[in-house]
Parts: C-alpha cells; sequence; structure tokens
C-alpha cells in the first residue's frame, strides 16, 4: 500500500496550489489527476484571466496552468500522478485508484479533494444528435487537439464559458450563429460579450433550444424566445442552421467522492448545487478531509487556487507543520478570498457560502 | 441594452469619453469597461497613474486624462480587450483608433481592412497605419487604423475578410 501524508485528489489549479501550499510547509503530498496532463480547466483556457497580480490576472490560463505544475514538480515534497483516477475512500481511510490498468490501494493521513465540476446538460427533443456538444469538449478539440468542430456553431448559454468559448471558436476560424441565453440578462462578464458582439455574433437573451434537427448529424435547431416566468412564447420560432450545438449551460460540482467519503453533504444553489459541508479551513464533517475549488462551489479558477492553498496550509497545519507561519498565511488567505468575494459577482458565492456555514445573514 | 446584447449603449459611452478638448490634443486611452468585475490589470499597467488605484478589486476602471500620454500599455494588458486608444490630433480628416486584436492571419501595414462598431456592422474599408506585438507571453496585438474624425468614437473591431458571423 501507497503511503502519503497528504493525497490530493484533481489536479487542477485547486489541487496544484494545494500541494505547493502543503509541500512548502514540510508535508508530503502525493496528487492522482486521472488527465494525462495535470492543470484541469487551465489546459484548455487560451484567454487572459481576471483577478489581480496575486492571481496572475493578464496571464493566460495555459500559462498559469504550466506554472503552477512547474511550482509543483519542482518540489521534491510533491510526487504527481497524472492518468491517475480515484475511485473510492473508505471508511478505514483506505483510497483507491486506478493507474496504468492497476487498482492502487493509498493510505493518507489527509485528503484534499479538488475534483473541479461537471457540466450540466439541457433537455430538448434531439439532443443526442452527433454535433451537440458541451463546451469543455469543444474547448479539448479546438485547444488542446487542434481540430475545429465544424463550420458554424450555435452555442447555448451566455455565462462566461459560453462567451469566451465562442470567442476561440471565431479565434479557430468558425462561424458562430448566435449565442442565446434563456435568462433575460448576459451571465458572464459584459466586456467578454462586447468582445464578440463587435465581431458581429448576436447575442439573444430571453431566448432557448426548442428542438435540434437533422438526418444523421445536426443541422440546424429551432429556437424561441421565452416570456418573463421563462415559458415559450408561440410564434417566435427562429430556424438557426448550423452543424454543431455547443452547450455552455453551467457547472455542477463533481462531489461523487465527498459523498461516498460520507461527508454532509447541502444542496445550494448560489455554490450550483450539492456540495460538501466545510469549516472555514475547508475541512469537511470528516475529519481530516478537506475540498477546494469548484467541487465546493463552481466559482473561478483565481478563487479556486486561493482556497486550494488554504486547503493545503490548514491540512499541514492539522499533521503539526508549519505551526509558526501557519496561522499568518491561513489569514493571508482568507482576506484575498474575501477581496475576491466582494463584488457584485462574488455576492452570489459569499451568500452560498454562508448557507453552507449556517451564518444566513452574518457578516462575514 | 448593454447587459441583453453586449452592445453599449450612448449613455453607458458617454460616461467613459474624455472631453472633446482632451481628445484633440493627442492620443489618450478610453476604457469601455462598464461593470464591477473582479479585475485589475489596467491599473497596473499605467505608469503615468493615469488609470486610477482602485479601492477595492471590483471598481470600475476610472481615468484622469490629463495624465495619459497615449503609451498605449495597458490596451494588451487589459484581459477583457475594452481599451482602445484614439488620436484625433493625426490629421483634420482622420484620427487614428487603436484597437486590441487577437485574431490570425494578422493585417498588414498598409491593408485596407473592414472597420466595425460595437455590434459588428461594417463602416467602411480603413489603413492600416501600425501593427504592434504585445510581447511574445502577452500576445494580444494592437492594430492602429486610420478611419475618418466622424468615425473615430464607432469604429472598434476590424475585419479582414473570411466569414461574417450571424448572417
Ligand atoms: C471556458 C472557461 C473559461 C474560464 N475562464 C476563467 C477566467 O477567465 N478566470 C477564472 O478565474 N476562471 C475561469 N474559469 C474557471 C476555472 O477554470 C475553474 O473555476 C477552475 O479551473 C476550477 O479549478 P479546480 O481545480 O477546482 O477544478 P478543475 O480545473 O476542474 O480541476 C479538477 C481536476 O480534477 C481532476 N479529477 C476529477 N476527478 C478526479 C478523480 N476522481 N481522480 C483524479 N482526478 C480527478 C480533473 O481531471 C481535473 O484536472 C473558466 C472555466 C471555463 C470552463
Ligand atoms: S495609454 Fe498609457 S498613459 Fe494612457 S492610460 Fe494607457 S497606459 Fe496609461
Ligand atoms: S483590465 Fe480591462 S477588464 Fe479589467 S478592469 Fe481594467 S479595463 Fe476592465
Amino acid at each position: 500500500m501507497k503511503q502519503t501524508e497528504i493525497l490530493v485528489v484533481g489536479g487542477g489549479p485547486a489541487g496544484l496550489c494545494a500541494a505547493s501550499a502543503a509541500a512548502e510547509l514540510g508535508a508530503d503530498v502525493l496528487i492522482l489527476e486521472r488527465d494525462s496532463k495535470p492543470g484541469g480547466q487551465l489546459v484548455k483556457q487560451t484567454h487572459k484571466f481576471f483577478g489581480s497580480k496575486k492571481q496572475y490576472a493578464g496571464d493566460r490560463g495555459i500559462q498559469i496552468g504550466d506554472f503552477l505544475l512547474e511550482q509543483v514538480e519542482s518540489n521534491p515534497k510533491v510526487e504527481v500522478w497524472p492518468d491517475a483516477t480515484c475511485l473510492g475512500i473508505y471508511e478505514d481511510g483506505v483510497v483507491t485508484a486506478e493507474k496504468d490498468d492497476k487498482h492502487i490501494k493509498i493510505k493518507p493521513e489527509r485528503i484534499i479533494i479538488a475534483t473541479g465540476a461537471a457540466e450540466k446538460a439541457l433537455m430538448f427533443p434531439n439532443n443526442d444528435l452527433p454535433g451537440i456538444y458541451g463546451a469543455g469538449a469543444v474547448q479539448t478539440l479546438m485547444n488542446v487537439a487542434g481540430v475545429v468542430p465544424g463550420k458554424r456553431v450555435l452555442m447555448v448559454g451566455a455565462g462566461n464559458i459560453g462567451l469566451i468559448v465562442s470567442y476561440q471558436l471565431l479565434q479557430a476560424g468558425v462561424e458562430v450563429a448566435a449565442v442565446i441565453e434563456a435568462a433575460p440578462h448576459i451571465g458572464g462578464y459584459l466586456v467578454h460579450a462586447s468582445k464578440i458582439r463587435r465581431a458581429g455574433v448576436p447575442i439573444l437573451t430571453s431566448h432557448t433550444v426548442k428542438e435540434a434537427y437533422g438526418n444523421d448529424t445536426l443541422e440546424g435547431a429551432i429556437i424561441c424566445r421565452l416570456d418573463e416566468k421563462w415559458q415559450p412564447i408561440p410564434g417566435t420560432e427562429q430556424d438557426i442552421k448550423a452543424d454543431v450545438m455547443c452547450l455552455a449551460v453551467g457547472l455542477s460540482p463533481l462531489t461523487e467522492l465527498c459523498w461516498q467519503a460520507g461527508c454532509k453533504m447541502k444542496y445550494i444553489a448560489e455554490l450550483s448545487g450539492h456540495v460538501p459541508v466545510r469549516n472555514e479551513y475547508l475541512e469537511t464533517t470528516r475529519p481530516g478531509l478537506y475540498v477546494a475549488g469548484d467541487v465546493s462551489g463552481v466559482e473561478e479558477a483565481s478563487s479556486a487556487m486561493v482556497e486550494g492553498r488554504l486547503a493545503g496550509i490548514s491540512a499541514a497545519l492539522s499533521l503539526g507543520y508549519g505551526k509558526d507561519k501557519a496561522p499568518q498565511l491561513q489569514a493571508e488567505a482568507l482576506a484575498e478570498l474575501k477581496e475576491l468575494r466582494s463584488g457584485p459577482t462574488g455576492e452570489k458565492i459569499m451568500n452560498g457560502i454562508m448557507k453552507l456555514l449556517g451564518k444566513e445573514g452574518a457578516a462575514c | 441594452m448593454l447587459i441583453k446584447t453586449g452592445i453599449p449603449t450612448p449613455e453607458d459611452l458617454e460616461k467613459v469619453y474624455p472631453s472633446e478638448e482632451r481628445m484633440l490634443k493627442g492620443p489618450v486611452a478610453i476604457i469601455e469597461c462598464f461593470q464591477k468585475i473582479p479585475c485589475n490589470p489596467c491599473t497596473e499597467a499605467c505608469k503615468q497613474g493615469a488609470i486610477l488605484p482602485m479601492k477595492d478589486i471590483n471598481d470600475i476602471p476610472e481615468m484622469d486624462f490629463e495624465k495619459c500620454n497615449g503609451c498605449g500599455v495597458c490596451i494588451s494588458r487589459c484581459p477583457g480587450l475594452a481599451i482602445f486608444i484614439v488620436d484625433r490630433s493625426y490629421s483634420e480628416k482622420e484620427a487614428i483608433v487603436r484597437i486590441p486584436y487577437e485574431f490570425v492571419p494578422l493585417p498588414e501595414v498598409g491593408q485596407k481592412v473592414v472597420g466595425l462598431n460595437r455590434a459588428g456592422e461594417e463602416l467602411g474599408t480603413f489603413e492600416v497605419k501600425k501593427v504592434q506585438s504585445g510581447g511574445k507571453k502577452n500576445m494580444t496585438y494592437t492594430v492602429w487604423l486610420a478611419v475618418p474624425q466622424e468615425l473615430c468614437m464607432e469604429v472598434r473591431n476590424i475585419r479582414l475578410g473570411g466569414v461574417t458571423h450571424g448572417e
């Protein structure tokens, strides 16, 4: 059985930062990443990031991912296992994983789950036609494999992901027929919306997909307008020809491991689904098991990195590392999170976290 | 409305424009960023202190137009591609609009390209005067376009041919 002090599940920005922070305080860390290249969502992000300099704002996602990975790889206390999927966390503290077709058992003293989030699907007739993709798949095709998904795309969802992936499609020379959004307002940052609008892409709010059609593959979709109660308005149907439909209708936390490990879970709409109940330092109701990043509430890479750091420091401290430095580092991370979440876009997240901590209505 | 269409309204724009007097003096940055988002690289990019420091990272950027010398450093640092520079002192008939650009192929100096407004509508063909790299790591280019004076607050994108989106 493989022994380690801290096991990090997931090598996205949250997991990589958790590993670095814990190792810097002296703990031995093992990272399991099911993909062949760690970096999580960052691997696919060719656009420049928001946030402040502390979270590498202005750099491109992929550059941030490479930088975080280098930081981890240059620390001898961290071991990274790519192509390793965590399968289960058991009552006796044993964790199982699949690596190179082998079933492996690991005995960690602390666990940090940083598995990120999964894409949501959308129900409409013929939503299983080839040519209908999730936004993540489109990004992987384009930005990792260098393959364009098709000729003309209908984007569904005007959150940041829908807007950014539309922009990346334009950059790849693919035509974007329109971005449609069921809500009455654009959900993503307006600077991203303006960027694709001035390239000529219409953004249609209060619109949804009525049905997709096509013989063997997608040929187009009928879209329609929604009223204030989100009901289709008869007679507003439009036929949009497209060989690709890209669904960017939100993410939900990838929490299977938390459920299976017996963490207490709570449904919090503001955090995009069921999330593990945890304390301020990101420890769940299962002692020694921490969470960080999108798995504890879908948010941003900037906050995922800081949460990762906080979980890493807290886990290391609980093992007796960094007793002098850790409390100060924890306070710094909490202050950074508070700053990131202080504006209108962070308000929703703050409300969600307050509900999760059972402090509704209380000041942070 | 901006929040429904992605196109800023004249009222939105009015709030961020420099005075006519300042515009005529020479190149000046115009920040078309209207929403409170957690972002501040523009404030760090400007070494002239023309983009005022933010109290809170969610603040909307604010300009001191008198301090802006039109150097253009901020354009390529902004992840929202929301900063443009307009130089109305270029000539009597024409102004230069500097536009952030992240597409291939890049236009060449002297090439005539289609100028687009904030809705992506064509406004005419205009000559590219300069193409500046934002650096190897940054990879955002700045395209200098000579446009008629009266269109300098309208042209905000270019197209080099290829597909027309949304038709
Ligand atoms: C199109 C797009 C644009 C974005 N733009 C921005 C932006 O501009 N600014 C910003 O701050 N954020 C942005 N984000 C959000 C940001 O990418 C995410 O919030 C961030 O990546 C979350 O980090 P994470 O580490 O929690 O999860 P992820 O990045 O999702 O990483 C989770 C990792 O865990 C691995 N994993 C999952 N399950 C297992 C398992 N059982 N065993 C082993 N490994 C596992 C996954 O393979 C993955 O590598 C964007 C996201 C998208 C999709
Ligand atoms: S153009 Fe130069 S001086 Fe003006 S705001 Fe931008 S960085 Fe500052
Ligand atoms: S860097 Fe750009 S997007 Fe960010 S606040 Fe400044 S102007 Fe707005």
